[in-house]
């Protein structure tokens, strides 16, 4: 019916490499991320647990890596995407710079998220005597909650936008299939396919991580 | 039970300096409501606050217990702070938990069984008349069912002293007498010791014993609450003692009485025991003068009434100074009030 030369094997394959992609660094990014985000927020001057040393270190440091545009982040890691999985092609050696990618950037939605809390809740706490393990596990993450999983929702988002540009280093997945096929050789039918497929998976996320934000915050 | 000794606080914004408390020093009793009372921006709740340590003096100290608090490790203060419960104006509640919950965190904080924590919490739902509201989100409630579960909070750790910061500024009047009224019985049933902050002078009168008021970083005035009710010193005490008791002469009765001869204008105060009516009555079947009651109040502090009553007497000179004189050998306070 239509002139193509992908099968719909090459279409799942894409599919499934985009989502171990976009899953696996979502889980790490955010496993680096997350408490990247709480130490920026708790080092902070005026913060629960001031330290300027710290704060003055990961700040510039995670813009740094923010600045940088993927396509240039994956190449220049390479050598240390090498040593992490020992190549640096294939869907696996697309992940560590993914991660690189993501974890600043879950870190900045992090600390953005819990800046939001309102100071009353840390004085009610401090006055509470609680530590600051205490602080953070039963007032600032339960309060950001809703918060955050909009950040995720953010972060998810803006992972499978960098997906497509996996290609470059052999990872697959959707995004590089448009760009491969659709784009450089001029197959409209697979751009339009991968296209409608990129914008349902982003919209079904950020729909998912509405409703999971509305239901923690009990509008 | 809470000292503090002329404590300086300066805090520094952009290299400007603010001197917020200089040179407090208060004595609360076991027991007390200790009032304080000021403008905003007097230092009332950097004043409070040091009590807890969430503000540390830059000179001075404060005892809690007789312990100074400078003397405890942070582990130590997390401690003391646990016996020390807390209010604010804005609740502070946590919103992703429900009233339950919210109760039950100091609880948690002190690593309870749950069991234990389910028989405290009830407990504190009843007392605070919350019980159906257990499962509600802050979201839900009205701001007097907020504070009350700001309150069920505080006392969960079974507190020695309880903090409150502008409690019911945000609550209308009706709704702050009954958070007053469930201060006042948290004070006698658990005889927790109360220190309030308020801008509000009717918050004074109605449940607390000691008052102090602040200007500017300093204590102007401290006392019982009768006391400072009854003769007020600086003029900003009695600015603030008016806004509940009214015991000026109304500029416009002044001008009525300005142009009449051989009246004189008089301010009583009672205290107490001295009954105004019976002195008025002798005042009359002895003295040859003529009485008119322009103004009469009553204020209840401390369940002793103090009255006010202006009087005009008309006649001899010497005779409303001899009347004068007969009142105050009643027990009674009179000044002269120039028309
Ligand atoms: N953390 C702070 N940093 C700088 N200035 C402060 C801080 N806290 C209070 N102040 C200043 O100290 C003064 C007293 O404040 P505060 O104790 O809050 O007064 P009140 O509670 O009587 O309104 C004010 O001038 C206020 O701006
Ligand atoms: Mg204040």
């Amino acid at each position: 019916m239509f002139d193509t030369v992908i099968t719909s094997e090459q279409l799942f394959q894409a599919l499934r490499e985009t989502v171990v992609m976009v899953g696996v660094s979502l889980f790490f990014g955010a496993l680096l991320g997350i408490p990247i985000g709480i130490v920026l927020v708790i080092t902070r001057p005026g913060g629960i647990l001031e330290n300027r040393f710290i704060y003055a270190v990961l700040n510039p440091l995670i813009n740094i890596i923010r600045s940088l545009p993927f396509i240039i982040l994956l190449v220049a890691i390479i050598p240390f995407t090498r040593l992490l999985v020992h190549t640096s092609i294939g869907t696996s050696a697309a992940i560590v710079p993914l991660i690189v990618y993501v974890a600043p950037y879950i870190a900045r939605l992090v600390e953005n998220s819990l800046l939001e809390v309102s100071p009353g809740i840390l004085e009610a706490a401090e006055a509470m005597g609680a530590t600051t393990f205490q602080v953070i596990w039963h007032f600032l993450l339960p309060e950001a909650f809703g918060s955050l999983i909009l950040t995720m929702t953010t972060a998810t988002i803006g992972l499978v936008g960098a997906t497509a540009m996996a290609g470059t280093v052999g990872g697959g997945g959707i995004g590089d299939l448009a760009i491969s096929y659709g784009y450089q050789r001029f197959d409209t039918f697979v751009m339009i396919v991968t296209v409608v497929i990129l914008i349902i998976f982003v919209q079904g996320i950020q729909s998912a991580g509405n409703r999971l934000a509305r239901k923690a915050r009990r509008d | 039970m809470i000292e503090i000794r002329n404590v300086h606080k300066t805090f520094t914004r952009k290299g400007q300096s603010i001197e917020a408390l200089r040179g407090v020093s208060l004595n609360i009793a076991k027991g007390d409501i200790f009032g304080v009372i000021g403008y905003s921006g007097a230092g009332k709740s950097t004043l409070i606050r040091l009590v807890n340590y969430l503000e540390r003096p830059t000179s001075g100290e404060v005892f809690v217990q007789g312990e100074p608090l400078s003397g405890y490790s942070p582990a130590e203060l997390r401690q003391v702070k646990k016996k020390i419960g807390m209010i604010f104006q804005h609740f502070n509640l946590l919103e992703s938990k429900t009233v339950f919950d919210n109760i039950a965190i100091p609880l948690v904080l002190l690593k309870k069984s749950k069991q234990e924590i389910r028989e405290r919490v009830t407990e504190l739902l009843e007392f605070t008349g919350l019980s159906d509201k257990a499962a509600s989100y802050p979201k839900e409630l009205s701001g007097g069912q907020k504070q009350r579960v700001g309150i069920a909070r505080a006392l969960a750790s079974n507190p020695s002293i309880l903090l409150c910061d502008e409690a019911t500024s945000a609550l209308d009047p009706q709704t702050t007498k009954s958070i007053l009224e469930l201060l006042k019985r948290i004070n006698e049933a658990y005889n927790i010791t109360i220190m309030i902050i308020t801008h509000e002078m009717a918050v004074i009168q109605q449940i607390c014993n000691k008052v102090a008021v602040m200007e500017r970083g300093e204590i102007i005035e401290q006392g019982n609450v009768l006391d400072v009710f009854g003769s007020p010193h600086h003029p900003t005490t009695q600015s603030f003692v008016q806004t509940v008791i009214h015991n000026s002469v109304p500029q416009s009765v002044l001008n009525t009485l300005k142009a009449e001869n051989g009246r004189r204008l008089f301010k009583l105060k009672f205290v107490g025991g001295a009954a105004s009516e019976p002195i008025i009555n002798s005042l009359i079947r002895r003295f040859e003068v003529n009485v008119n009651i322009l103004f009469a109040n009553m204020t209840e502090i401390q369940q002793t009434t103090l009255g006010n009553m202006i009087l005009q007497m008309h006649g001899e000179n010497t005779v409303i100074d001899q009347a004068a004189a007969f009142i105050v050998s009643q027990g009674v306070e009179i000044t002269e009030v120039e028309a």
